[in-house]
């Protein structure tokens, strides 16, 4: 159940037992409390996919590529809120994603 | 002794706890998660036997605690299962949390919950201080008075409960009822089975198809409409635990009502009880009725939702009133069934009738037909204007000084 910030539902309109349909998440903008950003590096990426399996936010883009398979687009910064675990987790050698302060 | 009423019955010799997993035994339910506890043990006891020896297909959860066994079994029926668990007294305090979370998430589980005090000090016997604590827990409480009725009250349960989308127990008088064999008749499994019927949840977190959250945060702007929700679907149990038991009588005979009138219709004097001491209480009256004194007795069988207007019209010519709770509140003053119907009667308009209420059996002591006649005897004089209503609690079968 989509609940809109101005229109409160009412007790008759609520599905019971407090029941919230699945990814009402994606409507909460965590990124503004970010206040490091990573920053990722196309170039570097091998697509290990290390970064997307550690982001607590899922906020590690993929998609599907004909030859490589799962390969990782981007970052989702509407949610990522700049822990800092994916550049942490980023094999060294590769080191395709490090932290920036975040402009202000 | 229990007349047969259904074509296909069986008598049988069972104590109450023998027919209560019985009940679930033909109720085979998904998931059952328990923990041993007297008076209540034999239901899980038996119940376990059953699936070790291949009777059930229920999965069958040992528990380190009763917390865990409410923890387990509410999350059996959210995952999609018919749930049912056991226990009594202290179990049903240390339940008392996800008791609940069960009836807030809005969970059809069903417990077979023997009657039994409250510690300290250490008590295993009957009366029904456990349940009474958990009255206003969002519980549909359905009490029995002897072996058949928790039989059928369990079979009910379980309808009324995925209909009600409100966890129930079906409870019994520890001991008195657990432990006493009495002649109950039981119905076929498959006339069981067809009347419960399956259980298909409308959403269940196993449905991977259509994920969803529950139990989430709501704090002062959604909260209060989800309690509204849960209180009115208590109120809307009523007409659904009347409707399960003409269904049941119909399939098998046997009538039930959300309450129990016995020789009330005329009665100028009766007495409201619950459980077990309804049986002591019909032999009093029979005697007081030979005798040509209009007593009457009113049963409550399903304690919440509480019928409140029904009864209050059926005690409207009552000129003096007993009510009997096999538990106090140590509130300071009277105990809950008292309260809950001194308002009833309060708020439906009728203050003809003086009520009383007295305090008996806790911890399982006696009350016999001789303490029930004086209750009477009591009323008698109330209605005629010669005593004075008592104002205060009164106790039945206790030292005082």
């Amino acid at each position: 159940m989509k609940k809109d910030e101005n229109v409160k539902l009412t007790a008759a309109q609520l599905a019971i037992g407090g029941l919230v349909e699945a990814g009402t998440g994606e409507a909460f903008h965590t990124g503004s409390w970010r206040s490091d950003r990573p920053v990722w590096n196309k170039d570097k990426c091998i697509n290990c996919l290390t970064c997307w399996i550690s982001c607590p936010d899922s906020a590690i883009k993929t998609a599907q590529d004909e030859k490589k398979g799962t390969v990782v687009v981007g970052i989702d910064y509407d949610h990522c809120k700049g822990c800092g675990i994916c550049a942490r987790e980023c094999p060294p050698k590769v080191a395709a994603l490090h932290m920036e302060a975040e402009k202000k | 002794m229990i007349k047969p009423v259904y074509s296909k019955g069986k008598l049988a010799a069972k104590t109450g706890n023998e027919v209560m997993a019985e009940a679930m035994r033909q109720i085979e339910p998904d998931v059952v998660a328990a923990y041993p506890i007297t008076p209540a043990t034999e239901i899980v006891q038996i119940f376990s036997q059953f699936v070790a020896d291949g009777k059930v297909k229920t999965e069958f959860v040992a528990v380190e605690s009763e917390h865990s066994a409410m923890s387990a079994t509410l999350a059996a029926s959210a995952a999609g299962a018919r749930a049912m668990t056991g226990t009594s007294s202290q179990g049903l305090c240390l339940m008392w949390e996800m008791l609940n979370i069960a009836a807030g998430l809005r969970l059809p589980v069903v417990m077979a919950e023997v009657n039994r005090a409250i510690s300290a000090p250490l008590n295993i016997h009957g009366d029904q201080s456990d349940a009474m604590g958990a009255r206003d827990t969002g519980w549909i409480q359905i009490y029995s008075e002897n072996s058949q009725e928790a039989y059928d009250n369990m079979i009910q349960a379980v309808k009324i409960a995925e209909k009600a989308k409100l966890p129930a127990m079906v409870t019994t008088d520890g001991f008195i009822i657990s432990h006493c064999m009495e002649v109950v008749e039981t119905y076929p499994d498959e006339d069981v089975k067809k009347f419960i019927g399956e259980y298909k949840p409308e959403r269940y977190l196993l449905d991977t198809k259509r994920p969803f959250t529950m139990g989430s945060i709501e704090l002062q702007d959604y909260y209060f409409e989800h309690r509204w929700q849960l209180a009115q679907a208590m109120r809307d149990a009523k007409k659904i635990a009347v409707d399960v038991a003409a269904d049941f009588a119909k399939t098998f005979g046997r009538q039930y009502d959300l309450y129990e009138k016995y020789k009330l219709d005329d009665a100028e004097i009766a007495i409201v009880v619950i459980g077990s001491t309804a049986g002591t209480a019909k032999v009093v009256v029979d005697e007081l009725r030979e005798k040509g004194v209009k007593a009457g007795l009113l049963k409550v069988r399903v304690f919440r939702p509480f019928p409140a207007q029904d009864i209050a019209k059926d005690l409207a010519k009552v000129k003096a009133l007993a009510v009997l709770d096999r538990a106090d509140s140590c509130s300071g003053t009277f105990a809950p069934l008292y309260s809950d119907i001194a308002s009833a009667l309060f708020a439906n308009g009728i203050t003809s009738a003086k009520v009383v209420n007295y305090v008996y059996g806790l911890g399982g002591r006696e009350i016999a037909p001789n303490h029930i006649a004086e209750v009477y005897d009591t009323l008698g004089k109330i209605a005629a204007g010669t005593q004075k209503p008592s104002t205060d609690v009164n106790y039945i079968n206790v030292r005082i000084k």
